[in-house]
Protein backbone atom coordinates (compact mmCIF):
# COMPACT_ATOMS: atom_id res chain seq x y z
CA UNK A 1 0.00 0.00 0.00
CA UNK A 2 1.51 3.47 -0.87
CA UNK A 3 0.72 6.33 1.22
CA UNK A 4 0.35 9.81 0.44
CA UNK A 5 2.52 12.74 1.34
CA UNK A 6 0.53 14.26 4.56
CA UNK A 7 0.05 10.47 5.56
CA UNK A 8 3.87 10.13 5.42
CA UNK A 9 4.13 13.25 7.15
CA UNK A 10 1.67 12.42 10.23
CA UNK A 11 3.73 8.96 10.45
CA UNK A 12 6.72 10.84 10.80
CA UNK A 13 5.12 12.90 13.46
CA UNK A 14 3.82 9.47 15.48
CA UNK A 15 7.31 8.29 15.41
CA UNK A 16 8.49 11.40 16.64
CA UNK A 17 6.30 11.44 19.58
CA UNK A 18 6.77 8.29 20.34
CA UNK A 19 10.52 8.72 20.58
CA UNK A 20 9.88 11.26 22.91
CA UNK A 21 8.04 9.67 25.35
CA UNK A 22 10.26 6.79 24.79
CA UNK A 23 12.77 8.15 27.19
CA UNK A 24 10.14 10.57 28.84
CA UNK A 25 7.94 7.69 30.01
CA UNK A 26 4.86 10.74 30.85
CA UNK A 27 2.14 10.47 28.67
CA UNK A 28 2.97 6.93 26.97
CA UNK A 29 3.21 7.64 23.25
CA UNK A 30 5.15 5.42 22.99
CA UNK A 31 3.35 2.51 24.39
CA UNK A 32 2.06 0.16 21.54
CA UNK A 33 -1.15 0.47 22.37
CA UNK A 34 -1.63 4.19 21.35
CA UNK A 35 1.78 4.19 19.39
CA UNK A 36 0.20 1.58 16.78
CA UNK A 37 -3.39 2.91 17.11
CA UNK A 38 -1.91 6.48 15.77
CA UNK A 39 -0.25 4.81 13.23
CA UNK A 40 -3.40 2.94 12.04
CA UNK A 41 -5.58 6.55 12.54
CA UNK A 42 -3.02 8.43 10.24
CA UNK A 43 -2.97 5.57 7.56
CA UNK A 44 -6.41 4.40 7.35
CA UNK A 45 -5.48 0.89 8.31
CA UNK A 46 -7.32 1.84 12.23
CA UNK A 47 -8.56 -2.16 13.08
CA UNK A 48 -5.46 -4.23 12.15
CA UNK A 49 -3.25 -1.57 13.86
CA UNK A 50 -5.51 -1.58 16.72
CA UNK A 51 -5.07 -5.12 17.19
CA UNK A 52 -0.99 -5.64 16.63
CA UNK A 53 -1.15 -2.47 19.33
CA UNK A 54 -3.00 -4.75 21.59
CA UNK A 55 -1.23 -7.76 21.03
CA UNK A 56 2.05 -5.99 21.09
CA UNK A 57 1.04 -3.94 24.31
CA UNK A 58 0.49 -7.88 25.72
CA UNK A 59 3.81 -8.70 25.54
CA UNK A 60 5.52 -5.40 26.60
CA UNK A 61 3.74 -5.55 29.54
CA UNK A 62 6.71 -6.37 31.67
CA UNK A 63 9.13 -3.58 30.17
CA UNK A 64 10.16 -0.83 31.92
CA UNK A 65 13.07 1.40 32.21
CA UNK A 66 14.23 0.90 35.65
CA UNK A 67 17.41 2.59 37.14
CA UNK A 68 19.86 3.00 34.76
CA UNK A 69 18.96 0.10 32.87
CA UNK A 70 16.57 0.55 29.64
CA UNK A 71 14.29 -1.81 28.75
CA UNK A 72 13.72 -3.20 25.03
CA UNK A 73 12.30 -0.52 23.26
CA UNK A 74 8.63 -0.14 22.50
CA UNK A 75 8.69 2.96 20.91
CA UNK A 76 10.88 1.52 17.59
CA UNK A 77 8.96 -1.56 18.06
CA UNK A 78 5.72 -0.05 17.75
CA UNK A 79 5.67 2.69 15.44
CA UNK A 80 8.10 0.25 13.11
CA UNK A 81 6.18 -2.89 13.08
CA UNK A 82 3.00 -1.22 12.35
CA UNK A 83 4.06 0.73 9.49
CA UNK A 84 5.84 -2.53 8.28
CA UNK A 85 1.89 -3.91 8.77
CA UNK A 86 0.54 -1.01 6.91
CA UNK A 87 3.02 -1.18 4.45
CA UNK A 88 2.52 -5.12 3.89
CA UNK A 89 -1.27 -4.31 3.20
CA UNK A 90 -2.24 -7.81 4.16
CA UNK A 91 -4.65 -6.07 7.20
CA UNK A 92 -5.31 -7.98 9.99
CA UNK A 93 -3.32 -11.38 8.36
CA UNK A 94 0.17 -9.55 8.84
CA UNK A 95 -0.32 -8.44 12.00
CA UNK A 96 1.44 -11.92 13.76
CA UNK A 97 4.51 -11.12 11.00
CA UNK A 98 4.79 -7.55 11.85
CA UNK A 99 5.33 -8.72 15.87
CA UNK A 100 7.70 -10.88 14.31
CA UNK A 101 9.93 -7.79 13.21
CA UNK A 102 9.00 -5.94 16.25
CA UNK A 103 10.90 -7.66 18.42
CA UNK A 104 14.35 -7.73 17.18
CA UNK A 105 13.26 -4.02 16.19
CA UNK A 106 13.26 -3.69 19.82
CA UNK A 107 16.54 -4.47 20.88
CA UNK A 108 17.62 -2.59 17.96
CA UNK A 109 15.77 0.77 19.43
CA UNK A 110 17.99 -0.13 22.62
CA UNK A 111 20.76 0.53 20.87
CA UNK A 112 19.94 3.59 19.68
CA UNK A 113 18.78 4.49 22.61
CA UNK A 114 22.06 3.73 24.33
CA UNK A 115 23.92 5.68 21.38
CA UNK A 116 21.46 8.55 22.15
CA UNK A 117 21.89 8.42 25.43
CA UNK A 118 26.13 8.89 25.59
CA UNK A 119 25.36 11.91 22.96
CA UNK A 120 23.27 13.53 25.89
CA UNK A 121 26.78 13.53 27.81
CA UNK A 122 28.12 16.22 25.66
CA UNK A 123 24.90 18.07 26.24
CA UNK A 124 24.59 18.23 29.36
CA UNK A 125 28.76 19.55 29.76
CA UNK A 126 26.81 22.12 27.45
CA UNK A 127 24.48 23.11 30.38
CA UNK A 128 27.12 23.29 32.62
CA UNK A 129 28.83 25.82 30.26
CA UNK A 130 25.14 28.13 29.75
CA UNK A 131 24.81 27.44 34.08
CA UNK A 132 28.50 28.94 34.71
CA UNK A 133 27.09 32.49 32.64
CA UNK A 134 23.61 31.61 34.34
CA UNK A 135 21.93 31.57 31.36
CA UNK A 136 18.82 30.62 31.27
CA UNK A 137 17.46 30.47 27.42
CA UNK A 138 20.73 28.15 26.79
CA UNK A 139 19.77 25.79 29.44
CA UNK A 140 16.20 25.24 28.31
CA UNK A 141 17.49 25.32 24.92
CA UNK A 142 19.85 22.59 25.72
CA UNK A 143 17.12 20.23 27.09
CA UNK A 144 15.10 21.09 24.41
CA UNK A 145 17.30 19.78 21.99
CA UNK A 146 17.82 16.66 23.83
CA UNK A 147 14.35 15.74 23.61
CA UNK A 148 14.37 16.71 20.10
CA UNK A 149 17.33 14.03 19.83
CA UNK A 150 15.17 11.63 21.24
CA UNK A 151 12.26 12.33 18.99
CA UNK A 152 14.38 12.17 16.01
CA UNK A 153 15.72 8.13 17.54
CA UNK A 154 12.49 7.22 16.21
CA UNK A 155 11.75 9.53 13.33
CA UNK A 156 14.15 8.50 11.34
CA UNK A 157 14.20 5.10 10.99
CA UNK A 158 10.78 5.60 10.66
CA UNK A 159 10.99 7.70 7.25
CA UNK A 160 13.60 5.26 6.01
CA UNK A 161 10.76 2.18 6.74
CA UNK A 162 9.18 4.64 4.57
CA UNK A 163 11.15 5.13 1.87
CA UNK A 164 12.79 2.05 1.39
CA UNK A 165 10.01 -0.36 2.30
CA UNK A 166 9.37 -3.49 4.15
CA UNK A 167 12.00 -6.36 3.08
CA UNK A 168 15.32 -4.49 3.33
CA UNK A 169 14.46 -3.39 7.00
CA UNK A 170 13.81 -7.11 7.91
CA UNK A 171 17.55 -8.21 6.08
CA UNK A 172 19.12 -5.57 7.71
CA UNK A 173 18.10 -6.48 11.54
CA UNK A 174 19.13 -10.27 10.90
CA UNK A 175 22.49 -8.29 9.74
CA UNK A 176 23.03 -6.87 12.73
CA UNK A 177 25.97 -9.01 14.85
CA UNK A 178 24.87 -10.28 18.22
CA UNK A 179 28.45 -9.71 19.62
CA UNK A 180 27.82 -6.06 19.57
CA UNK A 181 23.86 -5.97 21.02
CA UNK A 182 25.54 -7.97 24.05
CA UNK A 183 28.20 -6.26 24.33
CA UNK A 184 27.11 -2.83 24.40
CA UNK A 185 24.45 -4.31 26.98
CA UNK A 186 27.40 -5.52 29.24
CA UNK A 187 28.84 -1.78 29.22
CA UNK A 188 25.16 -0.28 29.91
CA UNK A 189 25.60 -2.36 32.94
CA UNK A 190 28.74 -0.81 34.42
CA UNK A 191 28.47 2.97 33.15
CA UNK A 192 26.18 3.89 35.93
CA UNK A 193 28.82 3.46 38.54
CA UNK A 194 30.65 6.75 36.78
CA UNK A 195 27.93 8.70 38.18
CA UNK A 196 27.81 7.13 41.75
CA UNK A 197 30.89 7.65 41.95
CA UNK A 198 30.88 11.17 40.88
CA UNK A 199 28.42 11.75 43.56
CA UNK A 200 30.62 9.69 46.11
CA UNK A 201 32.93 12.01 45.81
CA UNK A 202 30.87 15.19 46.47
CA UNK A 203 29.98 13.95 49.78
CA UNK A 204 32.23 11.26 51.60
CA UNK A 205 33.63 12.46 54.81
CA UNK A 206 36.18 10.20 57.20
CA UNK A 207 32.66 10.19 59.49
CA UNK A 208 29.67 9.03 56.53
CA UNK A 209 31.99 6.03 54.97
CA UNK A 210 30.98 3.43 57.48
CA UNK A 211 27.31 3.69 56.32
CA UNK A 212 28.34 3.09 52.40
CA UNK A 213 29.52 -0.12 54.00
CA UNK A 214 27.01 -0.98 55.82
CA UNK A 215 24.20 -0.06 52.81
CA UNK A 216 26.80 -2.02 50.38
CA UNK A 217 26.51 -5.15 52.62
CA UNK A 218 22.83 -4.66 53.51
CA UNK A 219 21.67 -4.94 49.85
CA UNK A 220 23.16 -7.85 48.99
CA UNK A 221 20.24 -9.38 51.04
CA UNK A 222 17.67 -9.54 48.03
CA UNK A 223 15.14 -9.87 50.20
CA UNK A 224 15.25 -6.12 51.30
CA UNK A 225 13.10 -3.88 49.19
CA UNK A 226 15.12 -0.14 48.26
CA UNK A 227 12.29 1.17 50.37
CA UNK A 228 13.09 -1.21 53.23
CA UNK A 229 16.79 0.14 53.25
CA UNK A 230 15.41 3.81 52.68
CA UNK A 231 13.98 2.94 56.12
CA UNK A 232 17.24 1.38 58.05
CA UNK A 233 19.45 4.15 56.76
CA UNK A 234 17.09 6.74 58.26
CA UNK A 235 16.86 4.72 61.23
CA UNK A 236 20.83 4.82 61.38
CA UNK A 237 20.47 8.18 60.22
CA UNK A 238 18.56 9.38 63.33
CA UNK A 239 20.41 7.16 65.73
CA UNK A 240 23.58 8.55 64.68
CA UNK A 241 22.82 11.74 65.36
CA UNK A 242 21.04 10.89 68.70
CA UNK A 243 23.99 9.73 70.24
CA UNK A 244 26.52 11.95 68.99
CA UNK A 245 24.30 14.79 70.67
CA UNK A 246 24.46 12.76 74.29
CA UNK A 247 28.49 12.52 73.30
CA UNK A 248 29.57 14.57 76.37
CA UNK A 249 27.57 12.35 78.79
CA UNK A 250 29.62 9.43 78.39
CA UNK A 251 27.57 5.97 79.44
CA UNK A 252 24.06 7.83 80.62
CA UNK A 253 22.58 7.58 77.36
CA UNK A 254 20.42 4.57 78.37
CA UNK A 255 17.73 6.71 79.37
CA UNK A 256 17.54 8.11 75.42
CA UNK A 257 16.80 4.40 73.42
CA UNK A 258 13.30 4.20 73.01
CA UNK A 259 13.87 7.79 70.81
CA UNK A 260 14.83 7.60 67.50
CA UNK A 261 11.76 5.24 67.13
CA UNK A 262 9.56 8.01 68.57
CA UNK A 263 11.09 10.54 66.10
CA UNK A 264 10.55 8.22 63.44
CA UNK A 265 6.73 8.05 64.70
CA UNK A 266 6.50 12.05 65.39
CA UNK A 267 7.53 12.58 61.60
CA UNK A 268 5.00 10.57 59.88
CA UNK B 1 15.92 42.76 55.95
CA UNK B 2 14.27 42.67 52.35
CA UNK B 3 10.63 40.61 52.36
CA UNK B 4 10.55 37.25 52.80
CA UNK B 5 11.17 35.57 49.12
CA UNK B 6 8.17 33.19 48.36
CA UNK B 7 7.42 31.13 45.46
CA UNK B 8 3.72 31.76 44.15
CA UNK B 9 1.66 29.00 42.93
CA UNK B 10 2.07 29.89 39.52
CA UNK B 11 6.15 29.63 39.40
CA UNK B 12 5.25 25.82 41.25
CA UNK B 13 2.85 25.26 38.34
CA UNK B 14 5.41 25.64 35.71
CA UNK B 15 7.98 23.55 37.67
CA UNK B 16 5.32 20.83 37.44
CA UNK B 17 4.87 21.18 34.13
CA UNK B 18 8.53 21.43 33.11
CA UNK B 19 9.21 18.53 35.58
CA UNK B 20 7.38 16.06 33.14
CA UNK B 21 10.50 16.31 30.80
CA UNK B 22 13.02 15.47 33.29
CA UNK B 23 14.10 12.72 31.59
CA UNK B 24 14.56 14.49 28.53
CA UNK B 25 18.23 15.26 28.17
CA UNK B 26 19.05 11.71 30.68
CA UNK B 27 22.67 10.69 30.32
CA UNK B 28 24.82 8.35 31.10
CA UNK B 29 27.00 10.83 33.55
CA UNK B 30 24.61 13.04 35.60
CA UNK B 31 21.36 11.02 34.45
CA UNK B 32 18.51 13.12 34.88
CA UNK B 33 20.41 16.17 36.05
CA UNK B 34 19.90 18.30 32.74
CA UNK B 35 15.87 17.75 33.55
CA UNK B 36 16.13 18.50 37.09
CA UNK B 37 17.49 21.85 36.36
CA UNK B 38 14.81 22.67 33.57
CA UNK B 39 12.20 22.05 35.71
CA UNK B 40 14.01 24.20 38.66
CA UNK B 41 14.76 27.26 36.31
CA UNK B 42 11.49 28.82 37.81
CA UNK B 43 12.42 28.49 40.83
CA UNK B 44 15.59 29.89 40.38
CA UNK B 45 14.57 33.26 38.97
CA UNK B 46 12.08 34.20 41.63
CA UNK B 47 14.81 33.32 44.21
CA UNK B 48 17.85 34.56 43.02
CA UNK B 49 18.48 37.97 41.12
CA UNK B 50 21.86 38.19 40.55
CA UNK B 51 24.08 36.78 37.83
CA UNK B 52 26.38 34.94 40.73
CA UNK B 53 23.64 33.50 42.55
CA UNK B 54 21.43 32.32 39.51
CA UNK B 55 24.79 30.65 37.94
CA UNK B 56 25.69 28.93 41.41
CA UNK B 57 22.08 27.41 41.47
CA UNK B 58 22.03 26.28 38.06
CA UNK B 59 25.12 24.44 38.59
CA UNK B 60 23.88 22.96 41.54
CA UNK B 61 21.13 21.67 39.90
CA UNK B 62 23.09 20.30 37.76
CA UNK B 63 24.38 17.72 39.69
CA UNK B 64 23.70 13.93 39.77
CA UNK B 65 19.75 12.80 39.99
CA UNK B 66 18.52 9.55 39.33
CA UNK B 67 14.81 8.49 40.04
CA UNK B 68 11.76 7.21 38.89
CA UNK B 69 10.42 10.15 36.61
CA UNK B 70 6.99 10.63 39.02
CA UNK B 71 8.19 10.37 42.38
CA UNK B 72 10.60 13.03 42.02
CA UNK B 73 7.97 15.80 42.21
CA UNK B 74 7.74 15.51 45.89
CA UNK B 75 11.64 15.40 45.78
CA UNK B 76 11.35 18.65 43.71
CA UNK B 77 8.57 20.06 46.50
CA UNK B 78 10.91 19.72 49.23
CA UNK B 79 14.23 21.37 47.34
CA UNK B 80 11.90 24.10 46.34
CA UNK B 81 11.11 24.56 49.83
CA UNK B 82 15.13 24.15 51.04
CA UNK B 83 15.68 26.33 48.35
CA UNK B 84 13.17 29.50 49.54
CA UNK B 85 14.72 29.41 52.79
CA UNK B 86 18.19 29.75 51.55
CA UNK B 87 17.49 32.60 49.54
CA UNK B 88 16.09 34.10 52.44
CA UNK B 89 19.47 33.55 53.98
CA UNK B 90 19.06 30.81 56.04
CA UNK B 91 22.53 28.59 55.71
CA UNK B 92 21.18 25.59 53.80
CA UNK B 93 24.38 24.80 51.65
CA UNK B 94 24.98 22.72 48.54
CA UNK B 95 25.74 19.68 50.94
CA UNK B 96 22.30 19.87 52.33
CA UNK B 97 20.65 20.06 49.35
CA UNK B 98 22.30 17.11 47.25
CA UNK B 99 21.74 14.92 50.06
CA UNK B 100 18.16 15.54 50.41
CA UNK B 101 17.87 14.63 46.50
CA UNK B 102 20.32 11.81 46.93
CA UNK B 103 18.96 10.04 49.86
CA UNK B 104 15.07 10.52 48.84
CA UNK B 105 15.71 9.48 45.40
CA UNK B 106 16.37 5.58 46.19
CA UNK B 107 13.74 5.01 48.40
CA UNK B 108 11.34 6.81 46.59
CA UNK B 109 12.29 4.87 42.98
CA UNK B 110 11.67 2.04 45.53
CA UNK B 111 8.15 3.09 45.64
CA UNK B 112 7.42 4.45 42.36
CA UNK B 113 8.84 1.73 39.89
CA UNK B 114 6.68 -1.40 41.68
CA UNK B 115 3.86 0.86 42.39
CA UNK B 116 3.89 2.63 38.15
CA UNK B 117 5.52 0.42 36.20
CA UNK B 118 4.33 -3.14 37.74
CA UNK B 119 1.33 -2.50 38.88
CA UNK B 120 -1.12 0.26 37.11
CA UNK B 121 0.28 0.32 34.10
CA UNK B 122 -0.74 -3.77 33.60
CA UNK B 123 -3.72 -3.37 35.08
CA UNK B 124 -4.75 -0.47 32.34
CA UNK B 125 -2.42 -2.04 29.96
CA UNK B 126 -4.30 -5.22 30.26
CA UNK B 127 -7.56 -3.85 30.16
CA UNK B 128 -6.86 -1.66 27.26
CA UNK B 129 -4.97 -4.25 25.26
CA UNK B 130 -8.30 -6.70 25.68
CA UNK B 131 -10.66 -4.34 23.90
CA UNK B 132 -8.01 -3.34 21.57
CA UNK B 133 -7.67 -7.43 20.18
CA UNK B 134 -11.45 -7.17 19.56
CA UNK B 135 -10.87 -3.70 17.50
CA UNK B 136 -12.80 -1.39 19.65
CA UNK B 137 -10.95 1.96 19.96
CA UNK B 138 -11.87 2.66 23.24
CA UNK B 139 -8.60 0.49 24.84
CA UNK B 140 -6.43 2.99 23.59
CA UNK B 141 -8.35 5.49 24.89
CA UNK B 142 -9.38 4.47 28.13
CA UNK B 143 -5.22 3.89 29.19
CA UNK B 144 -4.44 7.49 27.25
CA UNK B 145 -6.89 9.26 29.69
CA UNK B 146 -6.61 7.18 33.03
CA UNK B 147 -2.77 6.71 32.85
CA UNK B 148 -2.47 10.80 32.63
CA UNK B 149 -5.05 11.37 35.44
CA UNK B 150 -3.24 9.42 37.69
CA UNK B 151 0.64 10.66 36.87
CA UNK B 152 -0.77 14.18 36.83
CA UNK B 153 -2.89 13.89 39.77
CA UNK B 154 0.08 12.12 41.70
CA UNK B 155 2.94 14.27 40.36
CA UNK B 156 1.00 17.59 41.51
CA UNK B 157 -0.03 16.69 44.78
CA UNK B 158 2.99 15.14 45.78
CA UNK B 159 4.84 18.30 44.91
CA UNK B 160 2.72 20.47 46.93
CA UNK B 161 2.85 17.63 50.02
CA UNK B 162 6.97 17.94 49.46
CA UNK B 163 6.97 21.89 49.52
CA UNK B 164 4.89 21.64 52.48
CA UNK B 165 6.78 19.74 54.30
CA UNK B 166 10.15 20.92 53.60
CA UNK B 167 9.12 24.29 54.99
CA UNK B 168 8.22 22.80 58.24
CA UNK B 169 11.45 21.26 58.10
CA UNK B 170 13.32 24.21 57.81
CA UNK B 171 11.02 26.66 59.90
CA UNK B 172 13.14 25.14 63.22
CA UNK B 173 16.51 26.39 63.06
CA UNK B 174 17.00 26.99 66.08
CA UNK B 175 17.25 23.59 67.24
CA UNK B 176 20.15 23.06 65.35
CA UNK B 177 17.50 20.59 63.32
CA UNK B 178 18.93 22.40 60.03
CA UNK B 179 22.44 21.14 60.93
CA UNK B 180 21.15 17.64 61.79
CA UNK B 181 19.31 17.09 58.48
CA UNK B 182 22.46 18.16 56.56
CA UNK B 183 24.32 15.24 58.40
CA UNK B 184 21.89 12.69 58.29
CA UNK B 185 21.05 13.44 54.72
CA UNK B 186 24.47 12.64 54.11
CA UNK B 187 24.44 9.98 56.25
CA UNK B 188 21.43 8.23 54.27
CA UNK B 189 22.69 9.56 50.97
CA UNK B 190 25.84 7.44 51.38
CA UNK B 191 23.82 4.18 53.19
CA UNK B 192 21.71 4.34 49.86
CA UNK B 193 25.17 5.03 47.53
CA UNK B 194 26.50 1.73 48.76
CA UNK B 195 23.01 -0.34 48.21
CA UNK B 196 23.09 1.52 44.79
CA UNK B 197 26.38 0.88 44.06
CA UNK B 198 25.67 -3.02 44.64
CA UNK B 199 22.35 -3.46 43.49
CA UNK B 200 22.59 -1.26 40.11
CA UNK B 201 26.31 -1.43 38.70
CA UNK B 202 25.79 -4.93 36.74
CA UNK B 203 28.66 -6.79 36.22
CA UNK B 204 28.55 -10.79 35.78
CA UNK B 205 31.82 -12.68 34.50
CA UNK B 206 30.74 -15.33 32.24
CA UNK B 207 33.74 -18.36 32.36
CA UNK B 208 33.34 -21.57 33.64
CA UNK B 209 35.25 -22.17 36.81
CA UNK B 210 34.10 -26.09 37.14
CA UNK B 211 32.07 -28.37 36.32
CA UNK B 212 31.51 -31.11 38.35
CA UNK B 213 29.52 -34.61 37.49
CA UNK B 214 26.77 -35.37 40.04
CA UNK B 215 25.99 -38.42 41.55
CA UNK B 216 23.41 -40.23 40.33
CA UNK B 217 19.84 -39.45 42.67
CA UNK B 218 21.43 -35.68 42.70
CA UNK B 219 20.12 -34.20 39.33
CA UNK B 220 16.85 -35.40 37.29
CA UNK B 221 17.46 -38.70 34.94
CA UNK B 222 15.41 -37.39 32.17
CA UNK B 223 15.63 -40.90 30.20
CA UNK B 224 13.77 -42.51 33.31
CA UNK B 225 10.88 -40.36 33.48
CA UNK B 226 7.36 -41.75 32.69
CA UNK B 227 5.99 -40.54 29.49
CA UNK B 228 3.55 -37.32 28.79
CA UNK B 229 2.27 -35.29 31.40
CA UNK B 230 3.24 -37.94 33.78
CA UNK B 231 7.02 -36.92 33.09
CA UNK B 232 5.91 -33.46 33.39
CA UNK B 233 4.83 -34.13 37.13
CA UNK B 234 7.57 -36.10 37.96
CA UNK B 235 10.37 -33.83 36.75
CA UNK B 236 8.65 -31.02 38.62
CA UNK B 237 8.56 -32.33 41.99
CA UNK B 238 11.79 -33.53 41.55
CA UNK B 239 13.17 -30.10 41.11
CA UNK B 240 11.22 -29.12 44.00
CA UNK B 241 13.05 -32.19 45.94
CA UNK B 242 16.00 -29.99 44.95
CA UNK B 243 17.43 -32.09 41.82
CA UNK B 244 19.51 -30.32 39.58
CA UNK B 245 18.39 -30.22 35.79
CA UNK B 246 21.08 -31.07 34.43
CA UNK B 247 23.92 -33.86 35.03
CA UNK B 248 26.78 -31.52 35.88
CA UNK B 249 26.94 -28.80 38.15
CA UNK B 250 28.45 -25.55 36.47
CA UNK B 251 30.65 -22.89 38.45
CA UNK B 252 30.75 -20.17 37.09
CA UNK B 253 33.61 -16.91 37.84
CA UNK B 254 30.80 -15.15 38.77
CA UNK B 255 29.03 -17.37 41.30
CA UNK B 256 32.62 -17.79 43.24
CA UNK B 257 32.58 -14.20 43.29
CA UNK B 258 29.15 -13.95 44.56
CA UNK B 259 29.90 -16.48 46.96
CA UNK B 260 32.64 -14.09 48.40
CA UNK B 261 31.53 -10.79 48.37
CA UNK B 262 28.15 -10.46 45.98
CA UNK B 263 28.49 -6.81 44.02
CA UNK B 264 32.07 -6.75 44.21
CA UNK B 265 33.21 -5.87 40.52
CA UNK B 266 30.28 -3.20 40.81
CA UNK B 267 32.06 -1.87 44.07
CA UNK B 268 35.43 -1.93 42.41
CA UNK B 269 34.54 -0.26 39.18
CA UNK B 270 32.97 2.61 41.35
CA UNK B 271 35.98 3.03 43.45
CA UNK B 272 38.27 2.73 40.02
CA UNK B 273 35.95 6.03 38.55
CA UNK B 274 36.24 7.79 41.68
CA UNK B 275 39.68 7.67 41.59
CA UNK B 276 39.59 8.42 37.82
CA UNK B 277 37.77 11.58 38.72
CA UNK B 278 40.27 13.17 40.81
CA UNK B 279 43.23 12.57 38.20
CA UNK B 280 40.68 14.53 36.22
CA UNK B 281 39.87 12.09 33.82
CA UNK B 282 36.88 12.89 31.56
CA UNK B 283 34.02 11.24 32.66
CA UNK B 284 32.69 10.85 28.94
CA UNK B 285 36.58 9.16 28.36
CA UNK B 286 35.52 6.60 31.17
CA UNK B 287 31.88 6.12 29.89
CA UNK B 288 32.88 5.03 26.49
CA UNK B 289 35.76 3.49 27.61
CA UNK B 290 33.45 1.09 30.12
CA UNK B 291 31.00 0.42 26.47
CA UNK B 292 34.37 -0.83 24.88
CA UNK B 293 35.45 -2.57 27.97
CA UNK B 294 32.02 -4.27 27.71
CA UNK B 295 32.43 -5.25 24.02
CA UNK B 296 35.85 -6.75 24.01
CA UNK B 297 34.89 -8.66 27.34
CA UNK B 298 31.92 -9.68 26.06
CA UNK B 299 33.93 -10.88 22.61
CA UNK B 300 36.56 -12.78 24.66
CA UNK B 301 33.94 -14.41 26.48
CA UNK B 302 34.93 -13.21 29.87
CA UNK B 303 31.64 -11.29 30.38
Amino acid sequence: MDLTMIQIILVVIVAFLAGVEGILDEFHFHQPIIACTLIGLVTGELVPCLILGGTLQMIAMGWANIGAAVAPDAALASVASAIILVLGGQGEAGVIPAIAIAVPLAVAGLLLTIIVRTLATGIVHLMDAAAKEGNFRRVDMWHIIAIVMQGLRIAIPAALIVAIGAAPVRDLLTAMPAWLTDGLAVGGGMVVAVGYAMVINMMATREVWPFFAIGFVLATIPSITLLGLGGIGVALALIYLALTKQGGSGGGGNGNTGDPLGKIIDDY
Amino acid sequence: MAEQLKLSKKDRVAIWWRSTFIQGSWNYERMQNGGWAFSMIPAIKRLYKTKEDRAAALQRHLEFFNTHPYVASPIIGVTLALEEERANGAPVDDKAIQGVKVGMMGPLAGIGDPTFWFTVKPILGGLAASLALTGNILGPILYFVLWNLIRMGFTWYTQELGYKAGSKITEDLSGGLLQDITKGASILGMFILGSLVNRWVSVAFAPTVSEVQLDEGAYIDWDELPAGSEGIRTALEQQAAGRSLSETSVTTLQDNLDSLIPGLAGLLITLLCMWLLRKKVSPIAMILGLFAVGIVFHVIGLM
